[in-house]
């Protein structure tokens, strides 16, 4: 069901559109759900043998409004990479971007009623692994009809969803690109989302969870939890170039110091309040969960080189200098890991001071380089082999 | 006129896989994977050369070869090769030493410095070469070693590398001959497989 659909000035025309999946969906932690909804935004057109196919992974916090001007007049969070002409051109592509279960953006989560008591999910929705979002997005592929991708891209949390897609389907990608991820979460990753859950559950509108029923929400711990998030993706360098020590108000120089604001300190507690009216802290701490329990190697005897031989497509891993939650190592490590298993590999190493949100920003480098890599992808099934 | 790719052709096996470190945009490996179907990875450091590769279609891994090559294994590449960069890396006999590591085998090619052209500049012009495989001024070059094919085999015979095979190269010269004679007069590029 097509929900809306339009073309605006970022020249990125979007269909969004919704789907209901009867079909049970068996989650990794045991329980199942019954029925499941997925919205999604597509962008560009499927070609009549359905080989042009691109899936767009979010990441902790990203919805599936990639790019592209939605109905509010927000602009995607990919829209710099997304579009016709961009890296992932959408005069060749096919593009779908979902919002994936257990988030907060209309697909079925701890926020959307669960249809057997009436009432939002809550706490009580099921606890999710990142093959659980693949699942989901298989039923997507098959809603679309489409047999194979030619692409499921990434970043972060993204990039965990592309590998698993690679190892656990081989037979549905040609191409995984995995951007700014890494084989599994460090103690220090784990650290960092184990502070953000500590923080939305000690706020006391939580309610053990169940603050839809409560009419509120935790919004003061949400938004601590990501400052301290926000601060995480971005590098020291970025900072320091973008606010140094500016003072938003009162004086650094007078007597009362107390009335000074520094403007890295507005925009942290700005960047901390638009996000928790906009995302849900049951979702939150779900996914970040999610983050901490990946482990592509799991199943194949703590071997990522094993995981890699089941996968059947070609790699490219992307990683950015500054970035020090996945850092280049970790991505170094998927690489090792790919090659060690003789499958076909590519591995930029970005330099930039964004830190690890590099991987949303304009890069002259990056954008080359995955665009390069995906007009070669085009060429396969365009048939201008070059 | 003998093509260092095509030498470096001979001497791998067809299917092989193949590691070139300074893979530059990728030519050679396209060249092999076209020809001999090998599986091969390139690492290079310099993004322009990367974005080639990709456009090529050539797995390429951004990659420093100072920085070591600990991240690969024993043995877990049939031959790994090396064109032109030998004279551009900081410790060059270590990086021989990891290549015979990681390979079977190894092929390097390298600029002879005996050649009679540099030979030349330094004893009748007084001034560092700069000639077609040596086409730098001597404070912007990425080539910091300047050695002959002579002090290239003093070192593998240091380090216990054995020589299976060598050929030169030396343009107009080798049409007549002369760089099989006095390959280190008339060879420009010397081509070499090695072995532990």
């Amino acid at each position: 069901m097509a929900i809306d659909s339009h073309t605006n000035n970022t020249g990125t025309a979007l269909n969004k559109s919704a789907v209901i999946f009867d079909a049970p969906l068996n989650l990794a932690c045991g329980a199942v759900l019954s029925e499941y909804e997925l919205v999604f935004e597509t962008y560009g057109t499927l070609n009549p043998e359905r080989t042009n196919s691109i899936l767009i992974c979010h990441a902790l916090s990203g919805d599936h409004h990639a790019a592209g001007l939605d109905a509010n007049g927000k602009v995607g969070w990919w829209d710099h990479y997304i579009g016709p002409g961009k890296a992932i051109d959408t005069n060749h592509f096919f593009v779908v971007c979902p919002n994936n279960i257990g988030s907060c953006f209309g697909s079925t989560g701890p926020s959307t009623t669960n249809l057997e008591t009436g009432k939002p999910w809550g706490v009580d929705f099921p606890s999710l692994e990142v093959s659980d979002w693949v699942a989901s997005q298989k039923q997507l592929m098959e809603h679309l009809e489409i047999d194979c991708w030619s692409a499921v891209i990434g970043g972060s949390l993204g990039g965990m969803q592309a590998m698993h897609w690679a190892v656990a389907h081989p037979q549905k990608l040609k191409h995984a690109v995995v951007i700014a991820a890494s084989l599994k979460l460090s103690a220090q990753n784990i650290a960092f989302n184990e502070i953000a859950r500590r923080a939305i559950e000690s706020d006391i509108n939580f309610k053990q969870g169940n603050f839809l029923d409560h009419q509120t929400s935790p919004i003061q711990g949400l938004a601590l939890a990501r400052m301290i998030g926000h601060m995480t993706y971005l590098s020291n360098d970025a900072l320091g170039q973008k606010f140094g020590r500016l003072v938003r108000s009162g004086d650094i120089d007078g007597a009362e110091k107390e009335l000074v604001e520094f403007e890295v300190s507005s925009y942290l507690n700005y960047q901390g309040d638009k996000f928790a009216t906009r995302f849900d802290a049951n979702s939150y701490i779900l996914i970040t969960k999610m983050l901490d329990y990946f482990d592509l190697a799991q199943n194949y005897q703590n071997n990522a080189v094993d995981a890699f031989k089941q996968a059947q497509c070609k790699f490219l891993v992307v990683a950015f200098s500054s970035d020090w939650r996945f850092s280049p190592s970790c991505s170094e490590e998927i690489t090792d890991a790919i090659v060690s298993a003789d499958k076909d590999v590519s591995y930029l190493r970005i330099e930039s001071d964004q830190g690890h949100d590099s991987f949303l920003l304009p890069n002259e480098h990056y954008e080359k380089g995955l665009g390069q890599y995906l007009q070669r992808v085009a060429q396969t099934f365009s048939g201008a082999q070059s | 006129m003998i093509d260092a790719n095509r030498i470096i052709g001979d001497w791998i096996e067809p299917q092989s896989r193949i590691l070139d470190l300074g893979c530059g945009d990728g030519t050679l490996l396209y060249d092999l994977t076209l020809r001999h179907k090998i599986h091969g990875y390139g690492l290079e450091i310099d993004p322009a050369s990367i974005n080639q590769c990709i456009a090529n279609g050539i797995n390429v891994i951004q990659q420093d070869l100072n920085a070591g090559l600990a991240n690969f294994a024993d043995n877990s590449f049939d031959t790994v090769l090396m064109t032109h960069t030998l004279q551009a890396l900081r410790y060059p006999h270590l990086v021989l030493d990891e290549m015979l590591r990681i390979g079977q085998q190894c092929i390097v090619t390298f600029p002879n410095f005996g050649h009679w052209r540099t030979r030349g500049f330094l004893a009748f012009k007084g001034r560092m070469p700069v000639t077609k495989q040596l086409a730098y001024q001597w404070y912007d070059t990425p080539n910091i070693h300047f050695f002959t094919y002579k002090d290239f085999e003093t070192l593998c015979a240091e380090r216990g590398i054995s020589i299976v095979n060598r050929t030169f190269i030396g343009g107009r010269a080798s049409d007549l001959g002369l760089d099989k004679i006095w390959p280190n007069l008339f060879a420009h590029t010397a081509v070499y497989h090695l072995a532990k």
